[in-house]
């Protein structure tokens, strides 16, 4: 089945983010100077501006800091989605990062409901790293 | 304490619409300079005195609108020597009103004209398919982010969470921006709107409705800019710039620093106030970028008009409209006036027309000082202008 939605166009700061994703991990950038996590993946850190990163598996828990329900879609592609969760998660470990919440029901969605990570395959190339509430 | 050289506006002009969309058929570049030619000679200037060009846009991208200032200049057939393509959405026309001033006060410029010009609603160009999901896009895109509307959603849903703000405080702004409306002939929605309307529009993104949404439509406005000795000898009454303030912070939402505070506004905001010399209470009509109802509500509070949390009482009992003891939005604002995708023109066009005293029905009365502040990109940038009556 052929994917309609829009796909991430991978670089070279985020090539090791999705490819971990591919592989069923959440990788995101700690400095190894200031010794914070931060997304989305840079060159520089985003705090303190050393460029000694590297890629972390991070826990993949963390809350649900907003997120808005969807009633009408980003456009044609996600008409089939609606009602939908688009959320801002606050990683345990502080970043905060744009995702999907997966439910049944938007309604039950709560600002610091607990969630973790699940792993959705769009194609071959391209799996996204979505919520659900524990 | 004044200065020759100090920067003031004296000139401006908006394109007619009808139904929101421009009377005049011309192209987009045709409406930018009508209203260019326009503003100019409502100075007793003509196109050929201008030597600055200002412009800011979404048209013709990719291709020539790349280069905006360039192709603008090209079709008015002029050759500027102090140019500024500053975009950082709806409030780049604020930016440029201060770049413009630095530009006139140093001598290097002696006639800037600030332009914007949209034809999104006749061309039903508005793109709501998304961002292109490259660079910061790529991890918010493909997630169905609506945009513009979802990440003014998720900054009303965490306003209300931290500080039990409503969709009532909310609809009160849409209303108010109404009932301005009502009173300006140039408005393109003027039927009567209540705070129940609001609510029952339904949800686009929640917790927002489709009222607490601006309109799309068309609009074309210039303003001229020149130094108090030059405007001596114009056919306007000058109107001062006594301060500004830019800043910005994030593109995609999800790095907005702190989704509940408007920081670029407080920023802004304090560094204009600051140079003119003003306080709150000197301020006699308040223009401020309402893309969402909840944009104002973030704005008043980071410019500090109330406490950071306490926007939702300020805004109540119909606060912000006519007779509301706090005149703001008063040509009836990008919610209920026109919203033509970079809505910051048109805030400095009626503070400019109101310390003018041109404004008619919905003249504020003594209007002597004016607060113009805009917002662009996703709550991502905000600049802060102060305009006084000379």
């Amino acid at each position: 089945m052929s994917y309609d939605k829009p796909l991430p166009v991978i670089d070279h700061d985020s090539a090791p983010y999705w490819e971990a994703a591919r592989a069923g991990r959440l990788d995101i950038p700690l400095c190894s100077d200031c010794g914070k996590h931060h997304f989305y993946p840079r060159a520089v850190c985003p705090y303190c501006h050393s460029d000694k990163l590297r890629f972390d598996t991070v826990s993949g828990r963390g809350e649900v800091h907003t997120f808005t329900i969807a009633r009408r879609p980003a456009g044609p592609a996600f008409a089939d989605d609606v009602p939908y969760v688009v959320a801002l998660i606050e990683l345990e470990e502080g970043p905060r990062m744009m995702s999907r919440i997966q439910t049944d029901d938007p309604g039950k969605v709560r600002i610091g409901a607990k969630v973790e990570v699940t792993f959705v395959k769009a194609t071959d190339e391209v799996t996204f790293p979505y919520f659900r509430m524990t | 304490m004044s200065n020759r050289r100090d920067p003031v506006i004296v000139g401006l002009a908006d394109a007619p619409l009808e139904d929101g969309k421009f009377v005049t058929r011309a192209s987009v570049l045709g409406h930018a300079a009508l209203v260019a030619k326009a503003a100019v000679e409502e100075a007793g200037l003509t196109l050929d005195d201008v030597d600055g060009l200002l412009t800011a846009g979404m048209w013709g991208v990719p291709g020539p609108g790349q280069l905006a200032t360039v192709t603008l200049g090209e079709y008015l057939g002029i050759m500027p020597t102090f140019v500024d393509g500053t975009n950082i959405g709806g409030s780049a026309f604020e930016a440029h009103v201060a770049h413009a001033a630095m530009a006139l006060r140093e001598g290097y410029c002696e006639v800037a004209l600030i332009v914007y010009s949209s034809d999104q609603k006749s061309l039903r160009s508005r793109n709501l398919g998304g961002r292109p999901s490259v660079l910061s896009m790529q991890h918010e895109t493909p997630y169905g982010m609506p945009t513009p509307v979802g990440g003014y959603a998720m900054a009303a849903q965490r306003h209300m969470h931290e500080f039990g703000t409503t969709s009532e405080h909310l609809a009160e702004i849409a209303v108010a921006a109404r009932k301005w409306a009502q009173l300006n002939p140039a408005a393109t929605r003027r039927e009567p709107l209540s705070i129940d309307d609001v609510l029952s529009s339904g949800m686009i993104s929640e917790p927002l409705h489709l009222l607490d949404c601006c309109l799309v439509t068309d609009g074309a406005g210039a303003i001229v800019m020149t130094t108090a000795e030059r405007a001596k000898n114009l056919k306007t009454r000058p109107v001062a710039v006594k301060g500004y303030g830019e800043a910005h912070t994030h593109w995609a939402i999800g790095e907005m620093p702190d989704l509940a505070r408007l920081l670029p506004a407080q920023k802004a905001g304090e560094r204009a106030m600051k140079m003119a010399g003003v306080s709150h209470s000197d301020i006699d009509v308040v223009e401020v970028y309402d893309s969402f109802t909840i944009t104002v509500l973030l704005t008043l509070e980071a410019l500090g008009f109330c406490k950071i949390g306490e926007g939702g009482d300020f805004v109540s009992g119909q606060r912000t409209a006519p007779g509301g003891g706090f005149p703001m939005n008063t040509n009836g604002g990008g919610l209920s006036a026109l919203h033509p995708g970079m809505y910051g023109m048109f805030l400095l066009i009626e503070a400019t027309r109101q310390l003018r005293g041109d404004c008619g029905e919905r003249q504020v009365k003594g209007a002597e000082t004016a607060l113009v502040h805009g917002t662009g990109g996703t709550l991502s940038s905000g600049a802060t202008v102060i305009l006084q009556k000379d």
